[in-house]
This record gives structure tokens, sequence and C-alpha cells, in this order.
């Protein structure tokens, strides 16, 4: 691992007070984990090794088990990723309602090249996720933490601009 | 009822009366409504008088499995020892369901309210709302709601947690559920032991899903036997289920019914059937891991847990996902298996490998490659994965292959024989 530049604690001041609260949730110091991860990626984007290594010390586990919690919940980046984060949902009730359509629209509309792949400009990253819980208002997009329902290739430009 | 739809009148409107309705979602407008009035009365109970009349209302999990919800807060020690907990599951993740996610959205409270008579009638002084990690609007509301709702101390003692989840269809899951809490891999747990003798953090735990706990002030508030007469066939199915419809319909959304009500009235009455000028092809009536239905098998479907077994299927949680006479099943099915391979946790061979050796062999037949054998290929591995695992992930992704071969064949042998156009590339 090379080390560029000095590494700056995210359980500081006001989000240490957070994670303290958290901790008070829960009879173990583990349990709060998940939330803790959560934590780190609102308040640096991602989560890098030496965030995993910060949280394990926080809670008395090591960074090789918190890693392993990491890559095994699709939600937390592992990578730096555009500053919009568009998950489309293309599980088969939103496939047969025209999913693949809407991803589309997105990569063309943001310049992402592919799916993953995060625009050259840095702002947007576009992925294809499993089912989003929302069937019935196909096809639903979760840009950052804002749930979209019913968006059509159509509404995708108009989209692209209000979050540009 | 169908928000965004107004009620349809065939609908038995009970758990979402309150749909679309932002007041409601206010513990001052739940109040108003009668809200909180059930738990009031509950904690006069003492927890065994809880259970008896959950017990007496024929009430069955809606997360799925179906199992008697009072029978299964009855295994909780009656005598405690040690901490008990509740775990709620709102970690809906199964592709055509999206029931939860609007009760969460629109009656908060009713969750509440049902989490806090449970944890009442197990003894818990702690449960845990379990919420998958992209439901922000539910979260962001629940969160609210919870607030509220302890500033106005109508919990008594009870503590309400909210849990996220971070992006893993496993965690549904009991087992995994509770890992996950712990602040671990969600991988499920061999069992025994059950829950109810050691769940969550080794204690016992009861755990149920967000439609179940919903009902239950309803059923405190009008009586079991109110709720036992909501039947409209099989006796051991009451009250009223919430189907999530969406596919190729005209009206996607959520409709409650009476258990027992006919699959064909949900599709072409209140959800206005296929798009014009199609026909019904195929239908899943409870979520994507149970088997799919033909067309004469959807139309005489009784949704209730009996009646979809007898017609070939499950209830599961009642996600309904419809498909006209323009879907290529073979690449629905694909789809289907695909899902299953991202969400195996991986921990049983027969289901990390079988998941995705399935979606490999579907993905050779949607690119032309596919040999006649390989159907028998699918339907032994579909036969290896079936009750072998620690959980049913593994099952779920053989249910919509096996139904699919066996129903749909000449779609598959079409893609074979090359009298189909590959829509892959190998």
């Amino acid at each position: 691992m090379t080390v560029t530049e000095e590494y700056r604690a995210v359980f500081e001041g006001k989000v240490l007070e957070e994670l303290q609260s958290i901790l008070s949730r829960y009879p173990t110091k583990q349990a709060a984990l998940l939330p803790a991860l959560w934590v780190v990626q609102r308040e640096r984007g991602w989560i890098s090794d030496r965030n995993m290594a910060e949280v394990a010390e926080a809670l008395g586990i090591t960074p090789a088990y918190v890693k392993g919690v990491v890559t095994f919940y699709t939600m937390y980046h592992q990578h730096p990723v555009g500053r919009n984060f568009v998950q489309v949902c293309t599980t088969s009730p939103c496939n047969i309602c025209g999913a693949e359509g809407v991803v589309k629209a997105f990569l063309e509309q943001t310049g992402a090249k592919d799916a993953g792949a995060t625009s050259p400009d840095g702002k947007w990253t576009i992925i294809e996720v499993e089912c989003l819980g929302a069937c019935g208002f196909a096809t639903p997009v979760l840009i950052n933490d804002d749930f979209l329902e019913n968006v059509t290739p159509e509404k995708v430009p108009e989209i692209v601009k209000k979050y540009r | 009822m169908g928000f965004p739809h107004k009620p349809h009148p065939k609908e038995t409107v009970v758990l979402s009366q309150h749909f679309g309705d932002a007041d409601a979602r206010t513990v001052k407008g739940w109040t108003k409504r009668g809200g909180y009035e059930a738990l009031a009365q509950a904690l006069k109970m003492t927890p065994l008088e809880v259970i008896e009349v959950v017990k007496e209302s024929g009430l069955r999990g809606r997360g799925g499995a179906g199992f008697p919800t009072g029978l299964k807060w009855s295994f909780m020690p009656k005598e405690k020892k040690k901490p008990h907990y509740l775990c709620v599951n709102a970690d809906e993740s199964e592709p055509g369901t999206f029931k939860d996610r609007e009760i969460m959205r629109w009656t908060p409270h009713a969750l509440l309210e049902g989490t806090a008579i449970a944890a009442h009638a197990i003894q818990a002084e702690v449960a845990y709302i379990y919420i998958r990690g992209e439901f922000t609007e539910p979260w962001t509301i629940m969160e609210k709601a919870l607030a509220e709702a302890n500033a106005a101390g109508v919990f008594g003692k009870i503590k309400i947690v909210l849990h996220r989840g971070a992006g893993a269809y496993i965690c549904g899951e009991e087992t995994a559920l509770m890992n996950s809490i712990e602040g671990k891999r969600g991988n499920p747990r061999i069992k025994p032991p059950f829950p109810a003798a050691a769940g969550l953090f080794g204690m016992p735990t009861t755990i149920n899903n967000v439609e179940t706990l919903a009902a239950v002030p309803h059923i405190l508030k009008r009586g079991a036997a109110w709720y036992k007469g909501l039947c409209l066939s099989s006796p051991k199915s009451m009250g009223t289920k919430l189907f999530s419809v969406c596919g190729h319909v005209q009206r996607p959304g959520n409709y409650e019914v009476t258990m027992g009500f006919p699959l064909k009235d949900l599709l072409y009455d209140m959800c206005g059937g296929v798009p014009a000028g199609r026909t019904l092809k195929a239908c899943i009536p409870g979520g994507s891991s149970v088997p799919i239905l033909n067309r004469e098998e959807t139309e005489r479907t009784l949704l209730d847990y009996e009646g979809c077994v007898a017609a070939g299927s499950m209830l599961g949680s009642g996600g309904v996902i419809v498909f006209d006479d323009s879907t290529d099943m073979v690449y629905q099915i694909m789809r289907l298996a695909r899902f299953y391979a991202h969400e195996s946790c991986a921990q049983c061979t027969q289901c990390r490998e079988g998941t995705a050796w399935t979606t490999k062999i579907m993905e050779r037949i949607l690119a032309g490659q596919g040999k006649m054998q390989d159907l028998d290929l699918l339907l032994d591995l579909s036969e290896n994965m079936t009750g072998k695992t620690i959980c049913v992930l593994s099952d779920s992704c053989a249910a919509p292959v096996v139904s699919g071969i066996k129903k749909f064949k000449n779609e598959f042998e079409d893609y074979i024989a090359g009298r189909r156009k590959p829509v892959m590339v190998a």
C-alpha cells in the first residue's frame, strides 16, 4: 500500500459522537459495523482499506474481518465512484418493462462508457443492479439517495440535466 | 389499495386503508385514525393473552413461508431468563414484491405499533427493524415516525431500533438477517438451533415480516373472529393480503384482497389485464422464487397458501409478475437465474456452483450454442439444488428453471435448434 498523504480519521468530533450513539443501540460492539461503514461512506464517498482499519480498531475486530464484511455487501464502495451514483434495476420484472433501454440512455447521456465505469468528468457512475424492490414502478432508479420511479429512456435526458 | 390508484370495489382494504394519505404518517394523524389504541390495549394484557388472540385469528407469516404467527411467538421461552429480541424483516428484496415498501412509506406507525405489540407478546425489550439499504425513502419516513412515537412515549419500556442493510438479498433469510445485525457477512445459519432458542446475539429471538406485524393491531382491535372470517376459500388461510402486481399489466401496484381471491380477477379486473392487443402468457404468483404458472393455471388459481399450491406454485410473498405473449421466457428465466447467482452467499457448493452454472448454460442457449442435452442438464442441476442447502436460495433458483422448462420447453428448443435468432453473444 502506497501512502501518499497523511490519514485523516473519520471518527472525530461529531462523527465520533455519532458512532458512540450507534454503539449504544447494540449489546456488542461488532453489531455497529454496518452502521459504522455507512457513516464512513457518507463522509468519504467510499471505503478505503485505511478506513476499514480505522473501523476495525474502533470496534475491536480485525481489518481483515471488516474487509470480509465490506466485500459481502454490494452497496459499500471499495473504490471512488462518480459524484452521481446511478443504480438502475434490470431484474426480470423491470427488464420486461424496458429497463435495458434506461441503462443505455443513462450511459449515452452521461458519457459513462460502460456500466460500472465512471464518466471522464468524474460526475457519473452508472450501474445495473438486481431488484430495487419497486417492481410496480418500473423502472426504478436510485441516484445517490434519491429513489426515482417509472423512469423511461425518454425521461433520462431531463434527469441527467437536473443532476449534472 | 393499489396506490397510486383508487381502491377497487373488490378490494378488502385493511392494511392499505391509508396508503397515499401523508397525514397518516405523523403520530398525530395516526392517533386520530385510531392508531396506537391496539398497543395500549395489548400493554394491558399479559403476553400470553396477546399470543392467544393472534393464534386464534389464524394470521400466518406474510414474508413467504406462511408459518402461523401466534404459534411462532409461543415458541419463545415463557419464563424469561435471558434477553429476548424481536427482529422485523423489512429487507424486502424478492423480485416482484414491493408491499412492505408501501406499508413503511405510508403507514410507518402501523409497523411500529405491530412491532411494539409483538415485542410485548414475546417479552422482548429491544426490536430491530432491518430495512434494506436501497429503501432510502422508507428509511427516512420510518426514522421520522420512530422519533415522533418515541417523543409521544407510546412504546412503554420497549425500545425499537432501525438497522440499515447494505445490499444483499440473502439478508431477507431470517438467520442471515440476524448475522447481518450482528455485524457479520449475511450467511444463513444451520438450523437447529432455531431463533426462538438461540437467535440474535445467541438469545431467544422471533422474526416477523413487515406485513405480518402491520396486521396485528387490526386483529387486536377488531378481534380474532373478525380476522378469521376474512376467508374466501381455504379454511387454513385467512385475513387480507397485499399483492404487488408488476410486469405486463395496465395498472401495476399493490392490491389488498381477502385470502382466496381469484388471481384471474386480480389481473383482469383490478390491474386492467395485459396491454391492449396482447394475451397473458405466464404469471409468477408469489415472487420470483416460486414456480411459474402458464395461462390456464393462472386463470384457475385462488390466492391463498393452499390455492397456489393446488395450482402448482406457492403464495410466497405475494409478488405477482405478469408476462404477456411478447415475452421471451428463456431470456427472463435466465435473468432470474442470474439474480440468484448474483445473490448467492456462496456458503453451500450446490448453490454457489448451481446458480452460476444454471446462468451460464441458459446464456449459452440464448447465444444459440445450446444442445438438447442442456435441458436435462439444467433439470439435473436443479434437482441437486433443491432441499440440499442451508437455506432455500438455491431452491428458489431451481423453481423458475424447472417450471419454465416444463411449461415452455418449445421456446428453449427453438433456440437450441436454431429456429430462433440468438439474443446473446457467447
